[in-house]
């Protein structure tokens, strides 16, 4: 599945200090749930993203164990504090042992 | 609680509803772009409809609000992905997309909004897709798109988004009345073991359930659509087909010349609506 | 009509299996609560889930979960063929416990919301969605 998985982040460009901003994410990916079966009756393998960390500056944010029941292209919605400038760093874990990743930087006023 | 905001704000707006029916809200997407989900019908629909209303009026709460904002659509990922295909050089001529339409921001900005429209070189009426696959064949002697394959719903999602919130303006007249005709035939005419038209559901029964699901009037301006049932972007002739087969019907072929008609007359049903593609829908 | 003792043995450990069946999905819950709590007590309220009360597809349900100063919360779909759904864990730059993502539904069914709050102690919440079929298959 590592072919075609596109990242899409949204961070707004700068804040002040302290301030909490919100972030959201969205990665193609068809998260196949180990449930399914193709037209011959086989199960068709589990497939998926099964981890979605969020660091700031090397400091976590958020780390979320994701399993089968989570939706193809994974939305998340969630909160950071901002305590200085720096960078954001995404990273989506797959089955297949690839790693999705992104990096947006943030201005601190 | 950003959300709980939204949803309030969405809840106060919203009149009560009848069971189904179209709500009130309104829809902004990105804060930014205002759409006229609700029209007066085109003069052509004299005597059928007062009013065209947007599929997304017939949705939750929950479903509209995904449309709302481009990192909450995930429809978007696959303009993302249709980028890179614009800018891929392919074929015998070694040209990309960019190659001679630059930008897409800059060279297809209100392209969505007046197809299907008169080719006047190939003495045909032509959809968006077949534009799409007459470039690749012809221009950049490249494979052309399976007509209703990904690619070719990104591509065309990409071309649509540099036209969001322009309203449909599909021509009716001139070279193309005996094709729309031929479309209007087909959207009174009942297929199928189930004798359907298209009439039966989008015109005499929108707002109404059918089993949980409300009808919606089978607008194309959302096309294509990011579907939550399949979780990827789905064409108007895939819905076309869907649409027929659910009638016990053969089909038509997606690409052929009663679906293009057929596209050209829904189409300009919708005249005055925005372009809403990539929708949202369940 | 005759049954063989085994046959009757057979019939019996049927029927007790249909007994138990619909239990087997509610004590799967439980298990991944245990899991999550170490057998801790856990509350009622304290933690909010917002979900659709009708979802139109259970492909893709919104759902957002809050509870404040919380460290993590679990997420479990209960009538899932498998109920865990995520497990977030905020870290010290968390803007606030709170996260909202989509989800799958196998059928109409509860979804619950299991935080560990600051203190420690775990607080739970449910809420029951219905899942409806739409109209058309195309």
């Amino acid at each position: 599945m590592a072919s075609g998985v596109r990242p899409r982040v949204k961070v707004p460009r700068s804040a002040s200090a302290g301030e909490t901003i919100t972030i959201k994410t969205l990665i193609s990916h068809q998260m196949e749930s180990g449930q399914r079966k193709d037209s011959d009756g086989n199960t068709i393998p589990r497939s998926i993203i099964n981890r979605f960390v969020v660091d700031f500056n090397g400091e976590n944010v958020l780390d979320v164990k994701m399993e089968p029941a989570i939706s193809t292209n994974p939305y998340f919605e969630f909160e950071a504090k901002v305590p200085e400038s720096g960078d954001f760093h995404f990273t989506w874990y797959d089955d297949d042992g690839s790693v999705y990743e992104d990096t947006q930087t943030i201005e601190v006023s | 609680m950003k959300r709980m905001a939204l949803t309030a704000a969405i809840a106060l707006l919203a009149a009560p509803a009848l069971a189904g029916g179209a709500d009130d809200d309104t829809l902004v997407v990105n804060g930014e772009i205002e759409m006229t989900t609700k029209a007066d019908a085109p003069d052509h629909l004299e005597g059928a409809l007062d009013q065209v209303i947007s599929g997304w009026h017939f949705r939750s709460d929950e479903t509209q609000q995904l449309q709302t904002d481009d990192f909450e659509n995930q429809g978007m990922i696959f303009v993302d992905a249709a980028y890179d295909a614009w800018n891929t050089v392919e074929g015998t001529e070694e040209k990309s997309c960019a190659s001679c339409h630059d930008s897409p921001e800059d060279s297809m900005e209100g392209v969505r909004a007046v197809y299907p429209k008169w080719n006047e070189e190939a003495g045909e009426v032509r959809t968006l897709a077949q534009q799409i696959n007459a470039c690749r064949t012809e221009r950049m002697g490249a494979e052309p798109y399976g007509y209703t394959s990904g690619e070719m719903a990104n591509m065309e999602a990409l071309i649509s988004v540099q036209s969001r919130g322009m309203p449909m303006n599909v021509a009716i007249d001139g070279p193309v009345r005996e094709t729309w005709e031929q479309g209007k035939e087909m959207y009174y005419t009942r297929y199928g073991q189930l004798e359907l038209a298209c009439a039966s559901c989008h015109e005499q029964n929108y707002g109404n359930y059918i089993r949980a699901d409300h009808l919606s009037q089978g607008q194309t301006n959302g096309f294509p659509v990011y579907r939550l049932k399949n979780a990827k972007l789905n064409t108007t002739h895939a819905r076309f087909k869907g649409c027929v087969r659910d009638t016990r019907a053969e089909t038509f072929q997606p690409g052929s010349p009663e679906f293009v008609a057929l596209e050209l007359y829904v189409a300009s049903r919708g005249n005055g609506l925005s372009v809403e593609a990539p929708s949202v829908r369940n | 009509m005759q049954f063989t003792r085994r046959e009757t043995l057979a019939l019996g450990a049927g029927a007790a299996l249909m007994t138990v069946l619909p239990y087997r999905a509610n004590a799967a819950v439980e298990d991944f609560v245990n899991e999550f709590t170490g057998g801790a007590e856990v509350a009622e309220g304290g933690v909010d889930l917002i979900a659709p009360e009708i979802a139109e597809n259970g492909n893709t349900v919104p759902i957002e979960v809050a509870a404040e100063g919380a460290s993590a919360i679990m997420v479990l779909a209960a009538g899932n063929p498998t109920p865990p759904v995520a497990t977030f864990n905020f870290g010290p730059l968390a803007g606030a416990s709170r996260a909202a993502t989509r989800i799958r539904l196998a059928q109409t069914q509860d979804v619950i919301a299991i935080a560990k709050l600051a203190d420690g102690s775990f607080a739970r919440t449910s809420s029951l969605v219905k899942v409806t079929i739409g109209g058309c298959g195309g």
